[in-house]
């Protein structure tokens, strides 16, 4: 396979056309022909923008400022809007983070694939389109009877949408591919058939892919090449080995320091401050602020890429000085004694509307300790959470807290039982009501509990200091708040009446790395000073390692596997952990 | 112990402006405001600066050059200045009251429909769909017909036969809202099912209430107005814009102002709520957001 450049992207800037600020800048990549790039960072970074830019295409209010960008031979950004149209799933194709929303509901999939085939004139006759969807669909490792082609997107489960998606984006043989995040919102199993796809169609077809993600892990697994992107700029790149093993600049440094590891038991590390929105960003480089090693120096202009060896780059004026980030966690993993049961669920069954979908559960969460239920979407953990915080009415079976029987719904609980076990929920963007200050929100459980709301003053402060927020932050908005702060939000309201049980379900899945290690940290944290029990649901099999005492597997609605998280992960005896492990992309196993 | 806003010293995230503010800059809704507020002063202070009383016997019927008189008298020998001035106080004052009426029960039958979803949103929805399903005009006239028309029968008629169409706005804005992570947050805490729909629930669906209020406001208007130009007031000869219209009619060509001036104010004061619902609407929607208005 020829080494030449699939995509080239030569010092790409986008603006936001109202004020003219920078979203993203100073983009120059290249990914030659079968190799796939990953491009990392966090939301708001603009990864979607330089993604968008390859189809040559800008969001409402966004437009190129200046930059070129080549598929093959082509520049894509001087074309008049007919021959845009005309390049996209042809030359360069786009795979969207949610598959369900992207395929149009009311087409079977069939005439979805032959629809593109047709608009780009791919084939000269029909039925020369439909052998090449039967080929597309087998190199998707989909059915290729026309059964399955008369299906609706609904009738397909999530991975074989995004599958479908795929065979879409490949159907006209494109050179360039960019795919946003495309397995984010699938279970691990099925994203691992997804990645083998991609990995497969880039190879064999000598396409030039740009993959899209938050996900280190994924990376590694994945790609050849890494871009580092941070407030809009591309701060690192190199190869994946390269970036890995030796991450240059101290952003890098953080990310991988944050990012939890299903092959070892890492202690992940957060880092203060966020990345400024478009407008708002420092002279100079814009990781500056957060930067342990920033000088006079850094706030002056934005680095020049330099050289690190190999063929990787860092825009970091010490990238070549060997100085150690500080990111290695002090805080010793804790020494357990086992603690008094605090929850226990003895044979809980539960489901919706007569259909069981949680069979004969029992548990114990223990105080002090942290119990992390895991398990795919669908498998019921969900369900097990919401029937412990009183928020699911169908169950059956028994939920105990200090050895007192619960009712089945909050409202039928006495207060202190109420009290005594707090939720937080996944997504802190829904979470909080956003008409009311969020001192309001954390204090509102002690009005319940009967305190005046000038009582409740001093403990909201006292809770926002728990959490490492300001005293300011109780007069603030919702929307005022970035998600990691929005989530210490709701731990502290769940912290304010004091409760013996939190109950955490899924709540690090909408926040960023760093965040998220952070979060994770507040956790442990207030575990060990408070000796709450914790219940802590995820499908994140590597932040488990990180944060749980203990680990409970759940498959279709059965716990399988429970023990100490060292042994369950690092040894499973179950078929299933054993699959869902080694499906886990990972960082270290992918470096070995 | 890491914290997120160490470096965020100088971050401060201004608040979006409430959606009240937001609406008030778009040329619109100002225009709007300013039909609406001139309309509902003549109705108000109008009586009060009126040259004559509003039954009063001023000269001959539909004679233009009248001194003492800037437009005349109207079929029955009144001065049409001073009928026009008492007679947007009733439509105006009868409206508010009907809206509120039917904001109030619409509002609380929506929200409850979408919070305890499944038999109750349906029994609700269904029963609400029954009244839905006469013309509102129709309704009006046959409860008014039966009855006789007195005020507070016009209030709750043209109320009750506006609840239904704003119960279905609420139950859709609602319906999003009810599914929200704060909503069973509150339930977890065991917060009463009363104070979960009124403290969590409506607070988040006040901007299409608004727009709501103001096109419901806006019909209530007219609905009353044709109800008396229909002859269904409570005093035959009450000073009254609808019932200006239709007394006036006949002499159109002799006596232009009788139907004009009443005409016209109707006109300027549904345009007027029209603009400001329509600015409500456009900036909870995002239509115009980040713009001056156009």
């Amino acid at each position: 396979m020829s080494n030449a450049a699939g995509l080239r992207i030569v010092d790409l800037r986008l603006n936001v056309v109202a004020t003219g600020n920078d979203i993203v800048d100073e983009i120059n990549l290249t990914i030659e022909k079968g190799r796939v790039l990953g491009l990392v960072g966090e939301s708001g970074s603009g990864k979607t923008t330089v993604g968008l830019a390859v189809l040559s295409h800008a969001r409402r209010g966004v437009e190129v400022a200046h930059g070129q960008i080549f598929c093959g031979d082509t520049e894509v950004l001087g074309l008049d809007s007919e021959a845009k149209r005309k390049i996209r799933g042809g030359l360069v194709s786009y795979v969207p983070q949610d598959p369900a929303s992207s395929l149009n509901p009311a087409l079977r999939i069939g005439l979805q694939l032959l629809e593109v085939l047709e608009a780009h004139n791919f084939g000269g006759s029909d039925e020369a389109r439909k052998a090449r969807i039967k080929e597309m669909m087998a190199e998707v490792l989909l059915p290729t009877d026309d059964e399955y082609l008369e299906r609706y997107p609904h009738q397909l489960s999530g991975g074989q949408q995004q599958r479908v998606g795929l065979a879409m984006a490949f159907a006209c043989r494109p050179s360039v591919i960019v795919l946003d995040e495309p397995t984010t919102g699938l279970d691990v199993s099925t994203q691992e058939h997804v990645l083998k796809t991609i990995r497969q169609l880039t190879r064999d077809h000598g396409v030039a892919a740009l993959y899209i993600t938050h996900d280190l892990a994924v990376i590694a697994d994945l790609a050849d090449d890494v871009a580092v992107m941070y407030s809009g700029r591309v701060v690192e790149q190199g190869e994946v080995s390269e970036i890995f093993k030796n991450p240059a600049h101290p952003y890098t440094r953080h990310l991988v320091a944050a990012a939890p590891d299903i092959a070892s038991k890492k202690s992940i590390v957060g880092l203060a401050g966020r990345a400024q929105s478009p407008g708002k960003r420092p002279v100079g480089c814009a990781f500056a602020p957060r930067c342990e090693l920033a000088e006079d120096a850094c706030r002056v202009e934005f680095p020049k890429m330099v050289s690190v060896g190999g063929r990787q780059t860092a825009a970091c004026i010490k990238a070549n000085q060997k100085v150690a980030v500080s990111v290695a966690s002090s805080k010793a993993m804790s020494t357990r004694t086992r603690g008094e049961p605090a929850v226990e669920l003895v044979s809980v069954s539960a489901g919706y509307s007569g259909n069981t979908v949680v069979h004969d559960v029992s548990l114990t969460v223990r105080k002090g300790e942290c119990l992390a239920l895991v398990g795919e979407s669908g498998s019921g953990k969900t369900t097990v959470s919401r029937a412990i915080g009183g928020l699911h009415r169908e169950w059956t079976g028994s939920i105990r807290l200090n050895g007192r029987e619960l009712k089945p719904m909050a409202r039928q609980r006495a207060i202190a039982d109420r009290l005594a076990i707090q939720y937080v929920f996944q997504n802190p963007y829904g979470s909080l009501n956003p008409r009311r200050t969020v001192g309001d929100s954390i204090a509102r459980p002690l009005v319940v509990d009967g305190k005046s709301k000038s009582g409740a003053r001093q403990v909201v402060l006292d809770v926002l200091d728990k959490v490492s927020l300001p005293g300011s932050y109780a007069n603030k908005y919702p929307d005022q708040l970035s998600g990691g702060e929005r989530q210490r939000i709701a731990i502290a309201r769940a912290l304010v009446s004091e409760p013996e049980v939190l109950v955490c379900d899924e709540v690090t899945s909408a926040l960023d790395v760093l965040v998220q290690a952070a979060i994770v940290d507040l956790l442990g944290d207030l575990r060990r000073q408070l000796g709450l029990a914790m219940l802590f649901v995820t499908h994140n099999l590597p932040l488990v390692r990180s944060i749980a005492d203990e680990v409970a597997v759940m498959s279709e609605g059965r716990i399988v596997e429970v023990g100490p998280s060292e042994s369950v992960i690092g040894n499973p005896q179950q078929q299933y952990t054993q699959s869902l492990i080694s499906a886990t992309p990972s960082i270290e196993r992918s470096m070995r | 112990m890491s914290s997120e806003n160490a470096g965020e010293a100088k971050f401060v995230d201004e608040r979006p402006p409430s959606l009240v503010r937001q609406a008030f800059r778009l040329r619109r809704t100002q225009i709007g405001a300013v039909l609406a507020l001139m309309l509902i002063s003549v109705a108000l202070i109008g009586p009060f600066l009126a040259p004559f009383g509003s039954t009063e016997y001023v000269d001959l019927p539909n004679t233009l050059s009248v001194p003492g008189t800037i437009f005349g008298t109207d079929y029955f020998g009144q001065d049409v200045l001073s009928r026009f001035l008492f007679g947007g106080r009733t439509i105006l004052i009868l409206a508010i009251l009907a809206t509120s009426i039917g904001i109030t029960l619409g509002t609380t039958l929506g929200l409850t429909a979408a919070y305890l979803r499944g038999r109750a949103d349906e029994a609700i929805m269904r029963a609400l769909d029954v009244v839905l399903s006469f013309p509102q005009v129709l309704l009006s006239l046959v409860v008014i017909s039966m009855f006789g028309p007195s005020n507070v029968l016009i209030i709750f008629t043209v109320g009750l036969s506006t609840t239904p169409r704003i119960a279905r706005i609420i139950r859709g804005a609602a319906i999003g809202v009810v599914e929200r992570d704060f909503i069973s947050a509150a339930e977890a805490l065991g917060e009463s099912r009363k104070r979960v729909v009124f403290a969590e629930v409506l607070p988040n669906v006040t901007s299409s209430l608004l727009v709501e209020m103001n096109l419901r406001l806006t019909y209530s208007v007219g609905l009353i107005a044709s109800l008396a130009f229909l002859g269904f007031t409570p005093e035959p000869n009450a000073a009254n814009w609808g019932l200006m219209i239709q007394e006036n009619r006949v002499a159109l060509t002799e006596q232009p102002w009788g139907v004009i001036l009443p005409t016209t104010a109707l006109a300027l004061l549904t345009i007027g709520t029209g603009l400001i619902g329509d600015g409500f609407s456009r900036v909870s929607a995002g239509i115009d957001r980040g713009g001056k208005g156009e």
